[in-house]
Parts: structure tokens; C-alpha cells; sequence
């Protein structure tokens, strides 16, 4: 931009720098603090000393975790169910949006289509239907609850419809010329170079499934069952007590002098947090492109 | 061959998203699970009936409407504050290092995120100890009524700002930087600037986004309240959704009523569906939005 100099816009200058540096802090403060308390000692978390820094630095919660067999557990079904999920609801999502890319020459009907797929994004029965059809459907209770229904998500098709639409129409007519049929089309020719809408929906439903936690808790009635988040969940909400009681009675064996109710759900909340940190700076590269996709127009 | 290929996409729309419209049929009958849908008798409105006339039913609505419209307006407006002013800001890495730290919460659950509140707003917990620090006596921030919904609007601004302010920085980027130069040339401000280029450049972003969040305002968030509301803070923080979830489906002091639940979550359904519909029109208008 234009270079200024004058006293006030520098005055402007380093308020805004100010402000800004207050947000985001404000945004990260409330993550170091909970890792701090998560590894603080019991006598610190107690008192409430434990500010922005470990008090009596101890890993005694993260030992308990790690010892916590359902928490283990969970961990597996949630990285299960987002490797499953994702490349199910991928597989699901490209073979629809390819003849719903396709002009109304080719692919007559496809307006209808295309308005029955947004009918389903838009009106949904509510909750209780929901249920007393996954249940009617034996659903209930099966590990494929957590996949099988969120697979087809319309807004992501919409997403690779509009990208679809963004090749080439002469590449299209080369390749079935070529006499491929249309799967090979999808797979050899289009799914190549869709790079930046896969690689966006991938991250994002990725991050979902990891995320989802709802659907665990009132559609698996165990446990044993939970991914992380639906026993993070009951954690955080009721379980609480339960689980104080599981502390003293560890704590009478000596075992995790140091853990805390406070101390444990904190270092939970780290470990399921963590794995989004770590594909943090990738979604960072794609959030952008999934936002400016949404709004490419036919 | 491309019909067939649409084929794995309907049986689960049929499956997972008409099959449950069809289910919606309990909500006008007294639904028993022993008898199942078919042989439930028919109860005309009567579910609607019992709702409404419940003392629950306005507060409810009152409540959603409330903490959609709270959060809407506030986030809104600090996603925009917030766009404006990283948009002034010239060291690359700064603003980087800003958007990376105010996004981030946008990807984590409201699980964890719940959790930290809870962690963080107790009354002894860090933001109280801060207060106290000022001479402010200690804030339930999670446990008074009149306070809770405040809790709810600005937990959400805080977790979604970052990200909202997304596509305004993306609409800041599309304007064209001449503009600013011939403007610096007749010897506009940084405020002038500011009121003549800026802002009708985000324009059209804003009143897109105004027409799109209509479709919201039944959504109060519900996973955020189902982990952060308790018994003490019903009368404020309860919305529609925790209630069908509740009513229908843990039951209150007994059996779930799916009949009361399912007729709940349709009148809710049905005004968001309109609402939707009303908001891509809206869009389409004013903003030349369409999302197909």
C-alpha cells in the first residue's frame, strides 16, 4: 500500500497491532492453560495455582490415561472410524457428483436430481425420526452407525460438482472417445487432477468424523463402543463424579499420587486435540479453497 | 451407465434422509414402539397441542431465538471488526501468526471446547482469578440463569470469529489496490479509505452473509449447549433442540415421548425449512448468491 509516515497513523498503527496480538492470545490462553493444569500436581490444581505454566510438573494424568483401557479404546474406534469414514463417504461423494457434473445433453434428469439432493441437505424429520430409522434399520449399536449414514454429505458433492464442471468438456469427449467408460473417466481422468476439492473434502470430513460425538453417545449404548469424543463427552458432563471416586480409589494404591479429576479431563481434551494440530497447517492451505468453491456459480 | 452411478447416492438419501420424513407421521399419532408406527392411532394436532399449551413452549422458543440472534449479530460483527483490522496490518508473519491462532478453535469440537469452558469459567478457574484480580467478585458464568446465555453467544463468538472472518479477508483481498493508490493520490485518509473503498468493497459479502444466517436462527447451537447447560440454567439456556433431545428421546422422569419429541422437532423442521428457502432467495436477490 501507499507509505504513510505521519505520527497518528502510526498511533493507529500500534493499537491495531495491540488489539490484534490481545485476540490472539485470547484464542490460545485457554489451550495452554488446560495443558498446564493437565500437568500440574494435585496440590497446585487443588489450590487453583496453576496459571499459563506447570505447576509441580508430573505426567501422573497422562500415565492414568494411558492405563484407562475404554480411553485407549476410544482412541482406535475414532482414528478407525475416520479412516473408514472418510474414504467411504469419498468414494460415495465423487461417483455422484460425476453424472451430476455432466450438461442436461448427457445426463437428462439431472436437474431433478440435483433438486431431490438439496430437498435432502435442507428438510430433515428431526432427531427422533432419525433414530427410530437407523434403529428400524438395525443400525443401532454397530459400529457402522458412525459411517454409513453421515457418508453422503450434499454439501461436499455440491462442492466437487462445481469443480467437476471446471474441466475441460474437450478432455471429457477425448477420453470416451478413447472408448473408457465412465468409472475410468472418474477415476483415471477427473480424480487426478481434482487434487484441491478432494484434498479439501478429504481434511474436512477427516476433521468431522474426529470431531463427531453426538452420534455415539445416543446411538452406541456402550461404552466400549464410544469413539473418543462421545467418551470425552460423558467425561466432561456426567461421568465427573464417577470418575473422582475412580481417582481416590487408584490414589489409595498410591498408584497416580499426583492425578486430578481437573488434571485428567485437561489431559484428555490435549489428546484429542492434538491430531488436529497436526493437520492444522494442511486445512490451513485448504479452508480458503473449500469457501471459494462454495461459491463458484453455474 | 451414469444413472447407475447415482444409485449408492439415492439408497442413502432414501435410507438416511426420506425414510425419516415418512417417520415424522408419529408425530400426529400417540406413537407406542410395542404397536409400532402403522398400528399407533391417529391424534390429529394433539402433540402439537400439548406443546404448546406446556408453559415450556414459549420460554423455549424465546431461548432459541435469543441466543441464534445473539450470536449471529455479535459474531458477525466480529468476524468484520476483526477482518477490517487484520487488514490494515503489513508484517506478513504477524497477521499470519494471528489468523493461525484465531482459527483454530473454529476445527476442535464442542466437546473440547466445552471442556475447556468448563475448565476455565469455573468460579475459582483462570477468567474469575483474573477478575478477582480487578476487585470483581466471582462470575457463574455456567450457573446463573440470566448470565448463561451471555456465556453461550460469546463461547461461540470466541470459538468462530477467526474462522468467519475468513471470506471477508478473502473479499479484502479481491479489492482492486489501484484504488487505494488514486484514492492516497487525492489525498483520502486512512478513514476516508476506510468508508469510500473498503467497506463497499466487503458489501456485498455482508449482506450475503446477512441473507444466509436467516436460515439459522432456529439453531442455537445444540451440541454446544447439550455439553454446557445443566438443570439450574433451563429456564435461559434451553432451545428447542435440547428439548426434542430430552423429551423425546432420554425422557424426562420416564419413558421417552418420540410422539411430543418427533412433533416438536417438526415444527422446528418445517420454519427452518422455510427459513432456509427464504434465505437462498434472499441471497439470490440482493447478493447474486446460488449455491447450485
Amino acid at each position: 500500500m501507499v507509505g504513510e509516515t505521519g505520527f497518528s497513523d502510526r498511533v493507529v498503527d500500534a493499537i491495531l497491532y495491540l488489539i490484534l496480538l490481545i485476540l490472539g492470545l485470547l484464542c490460545v490462553a485457554p489451550f495452554v492453560h488446560v495443558a498446564a493444569v493437565s500437568l500440574s500436581s494435585h496440590a497446585a490444581v487443588s489450590a487453583d495455582r496453576v496459571g499459563l505454566w506447570p505447576v509441580g510438573l508430573h505426567l501422573d494424568n497422562y500415565r492414568f490415561m494411558m492405563g484407562d483401557k475404554l480411553f485407549v479404546n476410544s482412541f482406535g474406534i475414532s482414528v478407525l472410524r475416520v479412516v473408514v469414514g472418510v474414504s467411504l463417504g469419498l468414494l460415495v461423494m465423487v461417483i455422484t457428483a460425476y453424472p451430476l457434473s455432466r450438461d442436461s445433453i448427457y445426463m437428462p434428469g439431472r436437474t431433478f436430481f440435483k433438486v431431490i439432493l438439496l430437498f435432502g441437505m435442507m428438510f430433515s424429520g428431526g432427531l427422533i425420526p432419525y433414530f427410530l430409522a437407523l434403529r428400524d434399520l438395525g443400525l443401532l449399536n454397530k459400529f457402522w452407525v458412525l459411517v454409513i449414514p453421515p457418508a453422503l454429505n450434499i454439501f461436499y458433492v455440491i462442492l466437487i460438482i462445481n469443480f467437476f464442471r471446471g474441466i475441460p468438456h474437450e478432455l471429457w469427449e477425448a477420453a470416451l472417445l478413447d472408448g473408457a467408460n465412465h468409472l475410468q473417466v472418474l477415476f483415471r481422468v477427473f480424480i487426478p487432477i481434482s487434487k484441491p476439492v478432494l484434498a479439501t473434502v478429504t481434511l474436512f470430513s477427516a476433521v468431522q468424523h474426529w470431531n463427531s460425538w453426538f452420534d455415539g453417545v445416543i446411538f452406541l449404548k456402550e461404552a466400549s463402543q464410544w469413539p473418543l469424543q462421545s467418551y470425552l463427552y460423558s467425561m466432561v458432563t456426567t461421568r465427573m463424579l464417577q470418575w473422582q471416586t475412580a481417582v481416590s480409589a487408584e490414589r489409595a494404591g498410591q498408584a497416580f499420587l499426583e492425578a486430578t479429576p481437573e488434571g485428567l479431563a485437561t489431559a484428555m481434551i490435549l489428546i484429542a486435540t492434538i491430531p488436529i494440530l497436526l493437520v492444522y497447517p494442511l486445512l490451513q492451505r485448504y479452508f480458503v479453497t473449500g469457501l471459494t468453491l462454495g461459491s463458484i456459480k453455474e | 451407465m451414469l444413472y447407475a452411478m447415482l444409485l449408492p447416492a439415492l439408497l442413502l438419501l432414501a435410507l438416511f434422509h426420506f425414510y425419516p420424513i415418512w417417520g415424522v407421521l408419529i408425530a400426529f399419532k400417540d406413537y407406542s414402539p410395542v404397536k409400532g408406527l402403522l398400528a399407533s392411532p391417529w391424534v390429529g394436532l394433539d402433540n402439537f397441542r400439548r406443546f404448546f399449551d406446556s408453559p415450556n413452549a414459549l420460554p423455549i422458543i424465546r431461548n432459541t431465538l435469543f441466543i441464534a440472534v445473539g450470536k449471529i449479530i455479535f459474531g458477525q460483527l466480529v468476524a468484520i471488526v476483526f477482518s477490517l483490522m487484520l487488514n490494515e496490518i503489513r508484517v506478513r508473519l504477524f497477521k499470519r501468526a494471528v489468523q493461525t491462532a484465531t482459527t483454530l478453535p473454529h476445527f476442535l469440537s464442542w466437546v473440547i471446547i466445552g471442556g475447556i469452558m468448563v475448565q476455565i469459567l469455573s468460579t475459582s478457574g483462570p477468567v474469575n482469578r483474573l477478575l478477582g484480580g480487578l476487585g470483581i467478585p466471582p462470575i457463574r458464568f455456567l450457573g446463573k440463569a440470566n448470565i448463561f446465555p451471555w456465556t453461550l453467544i460469546f463461547s461461540e463468538v470466541w470459538k468462530e470469529f477467526g474462522f468467519g472472518a475468513v471470506i471477508y479477508l478473502a473479499a479484502l483481498t479481491a479489492i482492486n489496490p489501484e484504488l487505494y493508490e488514486a484514492a492516497a493520490v487525492d489525498g483520502a485518509g486512512r478513514f476516508a479509505r476506510l468508508i469510500h473503498i473498503t467497506l463497499p468493497g466487503i458489501r456485498p459479502t455482508i449482506i450475503l452473509m446477512a441473507c444466509l444466517s436467516l436460515g439459522g436462527v432456529l439453531n442455537a447451537g445444540f451440541e454446544q449447549v447439550l455439553v454446557l447447560y445443566n438443570p439450574v440454567v433451563y429456564k435461559t439456556g434451553d432451545i428447542i433442540d435440547t428439548f426434542v433431545f430430552r423429551v423425546g428421546l432420554v425422557g424426562q422422569g420416564g419413558l421417552p415421548d418420540y410422539s411430543l419429541g418427533t412433533a416438536v422437532g417438526l415444527f422446528k423442521s418445517g420454519i427452518g425449512f422455510f427459513l432456509i428457502m427464504l434465505s437462498y432467495w434472499l441471497a439470490d436477490k440482493f447478493a447474486n448468491y446460488r449455491i447450485f
